[in-house]
This record gives C-alpha cells, sequence and structure tokens, in this order.
C-alpha cells in the first residue's frame, strides 16, 4: 500500500518538469489556454442562449399571431371542424383540444405535453418547454386561445393548442459558436509557448551567465564576473555574487602573495648559505688532509668541522629542494631506467648491500628522472637502516605491459624493516617535514626532510608513496607509474605545473 | 700537477677552493672577474679553466664561450643543483663538465683530473673515409684538414671510434669519457655529440661518422 503510494510519488516526481524553462512554458500554456478556453466558453455560452431566447420568442409570437388571427371567427362552443382549421393556421405538428375534441395531425405533440398542459390551464398564458425528441432539440409551445369581452376583459376559451418547432438551425449556430471559441483556444496555444519561451529566456540568460560564473569561479578562475542586466531582483544577486567573487580573490591574491614571500624568503636563505657553505667545504677539506699531524682534541675538532658542515651542506641542499618543490620548479628529467638496477646502484653507491636484501624477479623498466628516483630510494633505506631493525629488504615488482615504458602499469618499490613499526600517533606525521615522531629521532642524523622530499618526488613522477606497518616491521610503498607523461591527467603531479619532462630524456635520441 | 684558472667571484670561496686545490697538488690561478679570467687567459696558457657561473660583468656563459672560441683549454663550470637552466646554457656554451655548488673539493678534483686524462694519448692511426684519427699526435684531420677539437670532444671521438659499429649507451659514455658515476648527467654526451658532429659532419643533421642509435646511444659508423 505505502509501496504503490511511494511509487506514485516518485512516479509524480519523475514527471514533473525539472528546468525552469519547462516549469515556465507550462505554466504560461495552462494560464494561457485554461484563460482563453474559459472565456471563449462563457462567450459562446451567452450568445447561444440570447440565441435561443430570440428563437423562442420568435416562434412563440408567430404561433400566437397566428392563433389571434384566427381566433374571432370561431364559433363557440368550436365543432371539430373549427378545431381543424385552427390547427391547419398553426402550421404542422399541432394538437388542438377543447374539452374532448382533439384535432391533430400525424406529428402532433402527444403524451409528453402534461407539464405544459397544467401550466397552460393553471395561468392561462403561453407556456413553453424545451424538448429533446430523436435526439433533435425542439420546442414545444402551448398556449390558450382567449376569448376578449365587449368590456376588454379576456377569458379562457377552453380551447388549447399545443404545437412543437425545431430548434436544430439554431442548434447549429451555437455549434458554430462554439467551434470558434475552440478555435480562438487553440489559436492562443502557440501563442503562450512563444511567450513563455521568450519569458524564459529573459530569466534564464542572466541566470545561466551567473551559473556560468559560479562554475568559473569553483573552477579556480576568480577573475570571473558577469555583467548585472537591469535593476531587478537578478541584477542585484548577480552583483552580489560579483562581490563575493572579488573579496574571494582578494583573499586568494594577498594569501597567494604570502606565501610567495614565504617561498622565496626559504629559497633566498638558501641561496646565501650557499656560499659561505662553499669556503667552508674548501677548507674544511684542507684542514682535513692536515689532520694526521695534529693533535688529539685539534684533530677531533676538524672531524667535527667536516661532517657538520657536509650536514649543513646537505640540509640547505635539502631546503632549496623543498623550496623548488614548493615554487613548483621541479623539473622532472625522463628516461628510460631499470628501477632493480637503479636500486642496487643507490645501495651501492652508499655502501649498503652488504646490510640491505634486494629482490627484483629481473629488469623492471620505467621512464623515471634517474636521480629523483634515487633520492628517493636513498632516503627510504636510509630511514629504515637508522629507526628499524635489520634485515632491510627491498622488493621491486612491476604489472602492466612493462619493458618499453609505453603503455600504463606501474612500478612497485617495497622498503620493509624488522623493527618495532611506526607509532600509531606518528604514522600520519611521518611525510611531515620536521617532524620529531620521538626522542631518538631528533639524534638521528637525518635532516627531518628526507621523507617529505621522497614523497614530493614520488608525486612529481604521478605515483605515490605510503607508510604503513606490518606485523614485523615498518614498511614503505612507493607507486611509480611506468610512464609518467602517458597518464598526465593522474592528479598526482598536478601542483607542479613545471614539473614534467623538459630535458633530453626519451626522444632526445633524434638529435 | 696541473696549472688550473679558477674564475670566482666571491673572496672566500675563491681562496677556499684554490687552498683546496693546491692541496690537491694543481697550481691554482685565480680571477674575479669573466674579464679578468679571459686576460689572464691570455696572458699565460693553463691546462683547464674552473669556472664560476654567476659573475658580476659578462657572465659565465660568455666566458666559456670565449674560452671555446680561442682554442681547446677544458672548462668545468661550478653550478647550482636544480638550476636546469645553467646548466643546459653552459653545456651549450662548450663546458666540458659541471660539479654542483657547493663543491667538495675532492670531487672537483676528480672530474679536472678526468678531463685532463682525456688528452692522454694512445696507439696508432685510425682512418675511416675522409676522417684521419692520429692517437698518437691526438690530431683529428678531416679531408687533409686539421679539426680543432677539445680533450672532451677527441676522447669521445677516440672511444666511439676504437670500435666502429658498437653501440655505446650514454651511461658508458659518462664512465669511460666524463668518468662519471651512475648518477651522471646524460645531457653530457648529447652536448657533446653535437658539438662534435659539427666539426667532423659534413651534415650534422644527418652524421655519417657519430650516429645515433634510437634508444640505446650513439656508434661510429658503420660509413
Amino acid at each position: 500500500m505505502t509501496g504503490g503510494l511511494r511509487r506514485a510519488g516518485a512516479w509524480a516526481h519523475r514527471l514533473r518538469p525539472r528546468g525552469l524553462r519547462t516549469r515556465l512554458l507550462v505554466a504560461f500554456v495552462l494560464v494561457t489556454v485554461v484563460g482563453a478556453a474559459a472565456a471563449a466558453w462563457a462567450a459562446a455560452g451567452s450568445a447561444g442562449t440570447a440565441l435561443v431566447d430570440g428563437a423562442q420568442e420568435r416562434l412563440t409570437g408567430t404561433v400566437a399571431d397566428r392563433v389571434a388571427a384566427l381566433a374571432p371567427e370561431l364559433d363557440y362552443p368550436p365543432d371539430e371542424e373549427g378545431l381543424d382549421r385552427l390547427r391547419a393556421a398553426v402550421g404542422p405538428n399541432t394538437l388542438v383540444t377543447y374539452e374532448d375534441l382533439r384535432s391533430a395531425d400525424a406529428d402532433a405533440p402527444g403524451p409528453g405535453i402534461g407539464p405544459v398542459r397544467d401550466a397552460v390551464r393553471e395561468r392561462d398564458r403561453i407556456s413553453v418547454r424545451r424538448i429533446t425528441d430523436d435526439g433533435a432539440p425542439k420546442l414545444l409551445i402551448g398556449m390558450p386561445v382567449m376569448l376578449t369581452d365587449t368590456d376588454g376583459a379576456r377569458t379562457p376559451s377552453g380551447i388549447e393548442v399545443y404545437t412543437v418547432r425545431d430548434l436544430s438551425g439554431v442548434e447549429g449556430q451555437i455549434d458554430v459558436l462554439t467551434r470558434s471559441a475552440v478555435a480562438a483556444s487553440a489559436l492562443a496555444l502557440p501563442l503562450a509557448v512563444l511567450l513563455a519561451l521568450l519569458a524564459a529566456r529573459g530569466v534564464l540568460r542572466p541566470v545561466r551567465d551567473l551559473r556560468d560564473t559560479a562554475r568559473r569561479l569553483a573552477d579556480g578562475d576568480l577573475g570571473a564576473r558577469t555583467v548585472p542586466q537591469g535593476a531587478d531582483e537578478l541584477a542585484a544577486l548577480t552583483a552580489t555574487v560579483n562581490e563575493m567573487a572579488a573579496s574571494l580573490q582578494e583573499s586568494m591574491a594577498q594569501m597567494e602573495r604570502m606565501r610567495a614571500d614565504a617561498r622565496r624568503f626559504a629559497s633566498d636563505v638558501s641561496h646565501e648559505l650557499r656560499t659561505p657553505l662553499s669556503t667552508l667545504t674548501a677548507v674544511v677539506d684542507v684542514l682535513a688532509s692536515a689532520a694526521d699531524r695534529m693533535e688529539a682534541d685539534d684533530r677531533e675538532s676538524v672531524e667535527l668541522a667536516v661532517t657538520e658542515t657536509r650536514r649543513l651542506v646537505a640540509l640547505v641542499e635539502e631546503l632549496m629542494e623543498v623550496s623548488r618543490f614548493d615554487a613548483g620548479s621541479a623539473a622532472l628529467r625522463l628516461e628510460e631506467v631499470d628501477a632493480a638496477e637503479a636500486v642496487r646502484d643507490c645501495l651501492r653507491a652508499r655502501g649498503w648491500t652488504d646490510r640491505v636484501a634486494v629482490e627484483a624477479d629481473g629488469p623492471v623498466g620505467l621512464l623515471a628522472d634517474r636521480r629523483r628516483l634515487d633520492v628517493i630510494v636513498a632516503n627510504l633505506v636510509g630511514n629504515a637502516l637508522r629507526h628499524g631493525a635489520p634485515p632491510v629488504r627491498v622488493r621491486v615488482a612491476g604489472d602492466g605491459d612493462g619493458g618499453e615504458g609505453t603503455g600504463g602499469g606501474e612500478v612497485r618499490i617495497e622498503v620493509a624493516d624488522e623493527g618495532p613499526g611506526l607509532p600509531e600517533d606518528v604514522l600520519p606525521h611521518v611525510f611531515d617535514r620536521f617532524y620529531k615522531g620521538d626522542a631518538a629521532r631528533t639524534r638521528t642524523p637525518g635532516s627531518g626532510l628526507g621523507l617529505a622530499i621522497a614523497l614530493e618526488n614520488a608525486r612529481l613522477h604521478g605515483g605515490d608513496l605510503v607508510a604503513e606497518n606490518t606485523e614485523g616491521g615498518a614498511r614503505f610503498v612507493l607507486r611509480l607509474p611506468r610512464d609518467p607523461g602517458g597518464d598526465r591527467d593522474g592528479g598526482h603531479g598536478v601542483g607542479h605545473p613545471g614539473g614534467h619532462a623538459d630535458g633530453p630524456g626519451h626522444g632526445e635520441e633524434e638529435r | 700537477m696541473a696549472t688550473i684558472l679558477l674564475i670566482e667571484d666571491d673572496p672566500g670561496v675563491r681562496r677556499g677552493l684554490q687552498l683546496a686545490l693546491s692541496r690537491h697538488g694543481h697550481e691554482v690561478r685565480t680571477a674575479e672577474t669573466g674579464e679578468d679570467g679571459l686576460r689572464a687567459l691570455g696572458a699565460a696558457a693553463c691546462d683547464l679553466v674552473v669556472l664560476d657561473l654567476m659573475l658580476p660583468g659578462i657572465s659565465g656563459f660568455e666566458v666559456c664561450r670565449r674560452i671555446r672560441a680561442a682554442g681547446g683549454v677544458p672548462v668545468v663550470m661550478l653550478t647550482a643543483r636544480g638550476d636546469d637552466f645553467d646548466v643546459v646554457t653552459g653545456l651549450e656554451a662548450g663546458a666540458d663538465d659541471y660539479v654542483v655548488k657547493p663543491a667538495q673539493p675532492t670531487v672537483l678534483d676528480a672530474r679536472i683530473r678526468a678531463v685532463l686524462r682525456r688528452s692522454a694519448p694512445s696507439d696508432g692511426v685510425r682512418v675511416h673515409g675522409g676522417l684521419r684519427i692520429d692517437t698518437e699526435a691526438l690530431t683529428v684531420t678531416l679531408h687533409d684538414a686539421p679539426v680543432a677539437l677539445t680533450p672532451t670532444e677527441l676522447r669521445l671521438l677516440l672511444t666511439l671510434s676504437r670500435a666502429p659499429g658498437r653501440v655505446f649507451s650514454r651511461r658508458q659514455l659518462l664512465e669511460e669519457v666524463w668518468e662519471h658515476d651512475y648518477l651522471g648527467d646524460s645531457r653530457l654526451v648529447d652536448n657533446c655529440v653535437q658539438r662534435l658532429r659539427a666539426k667532423i659532419e659534413e651534415h650534422p643533421a644527418a652524421p655519417e661518422y657519430v650516429q645515433t642509435v634510437r634508444g640505446f646511444g650513439y656508434r661510429f659508423g658503420p660509413l
């Protein structure tokens, strides 16, 4: 039962016109057609009534005239022959009675005259009634024949005349009228549609313009505006939307300025630090070569200066890398890389080969920036070696069609250790810059930017990097598309407008 | 070991690198600007130029171009990492190699030595078509006209022509010619190949001697 109701409701809901244009159209047409039909119907009705009344009056008058013309010549009380003469004078379809005498022709009114006869006898006046005979409209007229005395008083003679007249001619005229009314209503229909469309366009164009503007604003085009038309509510709404967009644009511009300032400051600081660091790097090298001949304390100081200078250099380098990501100026230099080989090269270059196990089912080809891939792997493995427990394992695997790096598919590099894993409260922040997960982290030689940079590099490739805990430790999973240029719509690298291949990567072989 | 001209505007870096490179056995002369450097180069020959790209006055790129136009003295640039524009422009200006700042003296020294080794002679004379390569005298002639090559261009030509028809990958060439590690910048190879082609090929766009093997690298010939 309720199900049926709900179905009916849903059906009605589906039927209800959705668009403003359709609703306006339907409303306009309904109002116009109903109005036109009502006006036409009313006009046709009253004209019809007037026609019938006129015809009735005319017919009654004719009968009365004929009766009046013959009545003085009749003898009273009349005989049957007198009644026949009267009937002939009135015309066909006539019945004339006088007490028990009757004179009737073949089509004389029959038993249906009862109510008219009663009215005639009661009031001594002409009485008419509209009847339907064989589907045709007829007028039944009943009339007493009155005698006028010498003093002018009128008395009923007892002779009664009943006759039937055809009204179908009038009915035909009414039909014509009704048809004209329907035609007029029908004519109003296309006019109503036209008017409705015009009105809808007038209302809808500003609404559509406003919608387009709102959509452009939502898409980030903060310069989008609509020119208000006229001075109605829609124009006021348009002006309000424009004001909103302007204030939004101003806030965004201010925020963007502040962010740009902050980014430039970080970048400037790093650049400025690099010159004195160049000097430091050069002179600690000279000092280190002389360290063998120094006292123990001096030698230790020199060694400290060397390691700390290297740390400082690495930190400034990473800061600059981060500023490049923030500024969107980090560029990808794509070339054919075997991920398995890249991982082994990375471990070999850092002397980690003995401490890390690499699992790969053979070459895993992809298009990647060799240096950036190296940075990611070095950061993940370095992190595992510092915070996890051995054995540290790196698994390299590819899916999809591999080899040429042309089609889809992705490459997966997992770095897992068997340490305590990442604490639950650290896990969501593990890629944050300078996040101090635990007290131990602050004492480790990592800069605090390594994992953040690894993530940025993965995203620059259109890939992703996630951290998770397994039963036996922490695991970082790097996923890179085989061809970062191939699925540019992937969305990840979108934050870096400058971040696509521009150097001599693949395709450069043509030179 | 070698005479090096260091062109660097910052006095601290200039003196620091001078001290460090001297400690590695080089004789280091310095210049503060590109103009001074070019003048010093004209006054007394040196084996190699270490050139900072960010210089007041005429830029490092321009200095590099002028050195290249004047002769075959090798150039190692000092550049900022990630400033790809610098690297590309510097290599196009004819630099043989680059080191990212802040430069570690050991790394810089290794690059300098690798560049200088490229001038070392080896065996006999190789003749390929109109090209005659004397690997002892380290001279190249094309249809009997001498061709002036920089040490890096010469080393690249020697490496490729050692095994005509064999395909060398960019990484192999980086390791053999530039002595770079596995992260070497393949643009060094591409730029050097272009410069070499401009000097020895009759139609550099349709090269005869140094051919591209698409997707793999380069090979010498086959003619």
